[in-house]
């Protein structure tokens, strides 16, 4: 199932400068697995060391963020997109 | 070092925000353009602190918001090249906070407010190593305009 990822401008130097990568998988969580195997260096921007979506970045499927429907379990179909948005976070301490 | 090129009125509106926000944080997106080692801010997108607990020392910006800021930036034909944030009494310096929710690519302008004053304003990028920040000249001199006078501290070398 080829989906379609739009890759957020600071972190298109770790895909070749390409701005949408077409990935395959049957979830939200499968497709970003793929997006990392084809672009690994993507991986430690996306992912902690334990293999989970770092808090501050968020995945929207067309519009709508996934945390709101299953997370990354969410069911992608063929032709729907992907955005990676982060949140803006941090503090003093 | 990579450098931040921004308009005097642009870190006044900044150190403004900065002002009026104190004791909490305040936040914002840079809209600009890119290129390697340069950074230009053609827009200043003042945003609220979307935390509902202790916004002295942390703050958030929502995707919600991020993603609207760049939709802003893209139909201006720019792009989101930026984040500022204020450190109430404390220095421009990123925490081990800040670090662990950036990316590389993008520039942090911090500023540091001390008794709701202007202290200091300093920008960073992330490694790509994700170990790190480095810090960026923040260059005014190169845009034609003299610093602004209620911005004090910005680097001697940026100005």
């Amino acid at each position: 199932m080829s989906v379609t990822i739009q890759i957020p401008t600071p972190l298109r130097r770790f895909t070749g400068e390409q701005g949408e990568v077409e990935v395959d998988g049957a979830t939200v969580g499968e497709a970003l697995a793929d997006l990392t195997r084809r672009h690994p260096a993507l991986r430690r921007h996306l992912y902690m060391d334990d293999g989970a979506l770092r808090s501050f970045v968020n995945v929207f499927l067309n519009d709508e963020d996934v945390r709101h429907l299953q997370a990354q379990g969410t069911p992608v179909a063929s032709g729907d997109t992907l955005l990676i948005i982060p949140s803006i976070a941090g503090g003093f301490l | 070092m990579s450098r931040l090129f921004i308009t005097p009125r642009h870190l006044q509106t900044i150190g403004r925000h900065a002002s009026v926000s104190y004791p909490d944080e305040c936040c914002g997106v840079l809209i600009g353009r890119c290129q390697p080692g340069a950074t230009f801010v053609e827009r200043v997108l003042s945003v609220g602190n979307e935390r509902e607990d202790s916004r002295h020392n942390r703050y958030l910006i929502s995707p919600e918001t991020v993603l609207a800021a760049h939709r802003e930036a893209r139909a201006l034909g720019l792009d989101v090249v930026g984040y500022y944030h204020s450190h109430p009494d404390h220095p421009a310096r990123p925490s081990e906070v800040d670090r662990e929710q950036a990316w590389p690519g993008v520039s942090y302008l911090i500023v540091s407010v001390q008794q709701r004053k202007v202290a200091d304003a300093r920008s960073w990028r992330l490694s790509d190593d994700r170990e790190s920040f480095e810090e960026e000249v923040i260059d005014q001199a190169a845009i034609g305009a003299p610093p602004p006078a209620g911005v004090p501290g910005v680097h001697k070398e940026a100005v």
